[in-house]
């Protein structure tokens, strides 16, 4: 299927358990990810959908190998990344982006914002460098003059947009947003929904969106995988999910979104 | 950069004046020391011992703050040993910091066995008692300002190291280190560009405190007779001579202990104001 940008096969994940790890020897295995598989092709709008601790910001960032998979397979645009290292990896770091959850923490204190954008587009050898930081401002609707703030001069919804200008600057073809609006508040979030919208087609992007809220899920995306103790337990189209859920942790899911009108219920 | 009204408004602050200013006038005094000192600081004179401040009956023109009991000028002496105080605490800080520091943060960095060598050999080195370690070492190197030097780079790197490398460990596991990996950035690039940059304040203080402890352990060097020669006047020796003669002549004692104290006080305030103005981000 030439037509994936991104094929996931059998992928683990798992860490040292240090919490039983005994006094002599090394500390057990604690499986993250089990054996997990799926495909996102281009232009999709992925929902990666999960309770607490089920794995799917782990899947996130193994995909893009910021994790160290312990088993399994990525492919990206047909090229197997699984075992490239850092410096095979660097030109392809491009092409996929990530948006973090907490833009405090994702964006340095110390750095300017025309830095944080700008050091990406430096790295990978982009020329026209400030009018790139410009137009990646100008796409998240924030004024040129932003290039010269720190990060803690932004409010809250300012630094999630400073984090995806900096995405989406290098002209991705992939991008990971994870949880990018729990940090938020509902207006805010609205906000920064319809631009990661409206971004999607105008910039013809193939997104991934991780979220514990399905409601969030159900605007952007037009399939959806459900994560459950870092197991895939249902992979389908948005509309199918919601009408006919597969698994019954799915159905809890979709049960637990809060209605506008408690007595309606899901059609 | 234009736009940046913060960094204009930010207050120096009175407690930076102070600080700052005792250590510009302590600065200069030594400097200058040949010029402003009353008096040779080595001059010997006993028809004029045991001389009272000029506040005090008995004083005599130009003995500011009163002689010795050998008749030497405590004012010329002060101003003289300033210079080995400073020179100390520029020196010997500086050197610690840099090898403290890059070694904590390549230990918080970089993490397994870099870390495992780095923190064990912290672990033993400050099982040692320090002045013992001290006096031990200049035992071993002989007195004089290069040994008092390395005796504090070799006690006081550790302070460095354990502070830094748990202030790097706490950086790195922020976003923004896994965001400059995911732009593709390299390792080491990371740790200069991104970590290194937010460890600064953390280190601006601790070279700061450290600059004050060093002007305290030379003082208890010279205090043991450890540092350099007796000719050359120091702080710490003019309190341990002072000693003797302190119910007699308390000035001989007092007016040194008073200009350490302000010295020390003045290095720590000055990290702390420094980290203030350093700080873009409200922590």
């Amino acid at each position: 299927m030439g037509d994936n940008i991104f094929e996931i096969q059998n992928l683990s994940v798992d860490v040292f358990d240090m919490a039983r790890k005994p006094i002599i020897g090394a500390a057990p295995r604690l499986e993250i990810l089990k054996d997990i598989t799926f495909n996102i092709q281009h232009r999709d709008v992925i929902g990666i959908v999960g309770g607490s601790g089920s794995g799917k910001s782990t899947l996130g960032r193994a995909m893009l190998r910021l994790i160290e998979p312990s088993g399994g397979k990525i492919v990206f645009e047909g090229k197997d990344i699984t075992d490239l290292n850092e410096s095979e990896l660097r030109p392809l770091r491009r092409k996929f982006q990530m948006i973090f959850q907490d833009p405090m923490s994702s964006l340095n204190p110390r750095h300017r914002v025309a830095a944080i954008i700008g050091g990406p587009l430096k790295l990978h050898g982009f020329a026209r460098v400030d009018f790139l930081i410009e137009e990646a401002l100008d796409h998240v609707g924030l004024p040129k003059s932003f290039k010269f703030r720190y990060p803690h001069e932004l409010s809250g919804g300012q630094r999630q947009r400073i984090g995806i200008a900096r995405a989406i600057a290098v002209k991705p073809n992939f991008i990971l947003a994870d949880e990018i609006v729990s940090g938020l508040d509902v207006s805010s979030q609205a906000k920064i929904l319809s631009l990661l919208q409206k971004l999607v087609i105008d910039l013809g992007l193939t997104l991934a969106f991780i979220s514990h809220d399905l409601s969030v899920v159900r605007r952007l995306s037009n399939k959806i995988i459900v994560l459950k103790e870092g197991t895939l337990i249902e992979s389908s189209l948005t509309n199918k999910l919601f009408e006919t859920p597969e698994h019954p942790y799915t159905e809890e899911l979709l049960a637990a979104i809060p209605l506008p009108d408690p007595g309606q219920v899901w059609e | 950069m234009v736009d940046t009204p913060r960094n204009i408004n930010r207050k120096i602050g009175l407690r930076m004046w102070l600080s700052g200013g005792w250590l510009l006038f302590l600065l200069l005094a030594t400097l200058f020391a040949p010029i402003i000192s009353p008096h040779d600081p080595l001059a010997q004179d006993l028809f004029a011992s045991r001389l009272p401040p000029f506040w005090m009956d008995g004083y005599e023109a130009t003995y500011y703050l009163g002689s010795d009991s050998l008749g030497r000028d405590v004012l010329s002496r002060i101003l003289y040993g300033a210079q080995i105080a400073l020179l100390v605490a520029l020196i010997a800080s500086t050197a610690t910091c840099v090898i403290g520091a890059t070694l904590g943060v390549l230990a918080g960095y970089y993490g397994g066995w870099v870390d495992l060598v780095i923190s064990r050999l912290v672990d033993i080195w400050m099982a040692f008692p320090p002045v013992l370690f001290a006096i031990l070492l200049i035992a071993v190197l002989g007195t004089g300002l290069t040994s008092i030097i390395i005796a504090i780079i070799v006690i006081d790197w550790t302070r460095f190291c354990r502070v830094i490398r748990a202030e790097t460990m706490s950086q790195s596991a922020m976003d923004y280190v896994a965001s400059a990996k995911a732009a593709g950035r390299a390792r080491f690039g990371i740790m200069i560009k991104e970590i290194v940059p937010n460890v600064l304040p953390t280190i601006v203080v601790l070279l700061t405190l450290e600059m004050g402890i060093a002007v305290i352990v030379e003082a208890i060097l010279s205090f043991v007779n450890l540092s350099i020669s007796t000719d050359f006047p120091t702080w710490g020796g003019m309190i341990s001579e002072g000693r003797t003669s302190v119910h007699q002549a308390w000035w001989v004692i007092v007016f040194p202990l008073i200009t350490l104290f302000l010295t020390v006080l003045s290095f720590s305030q000055l990290g702390e104001g420094l980290k203030d103005r350093f700080d873009p981000v409200l922590r």
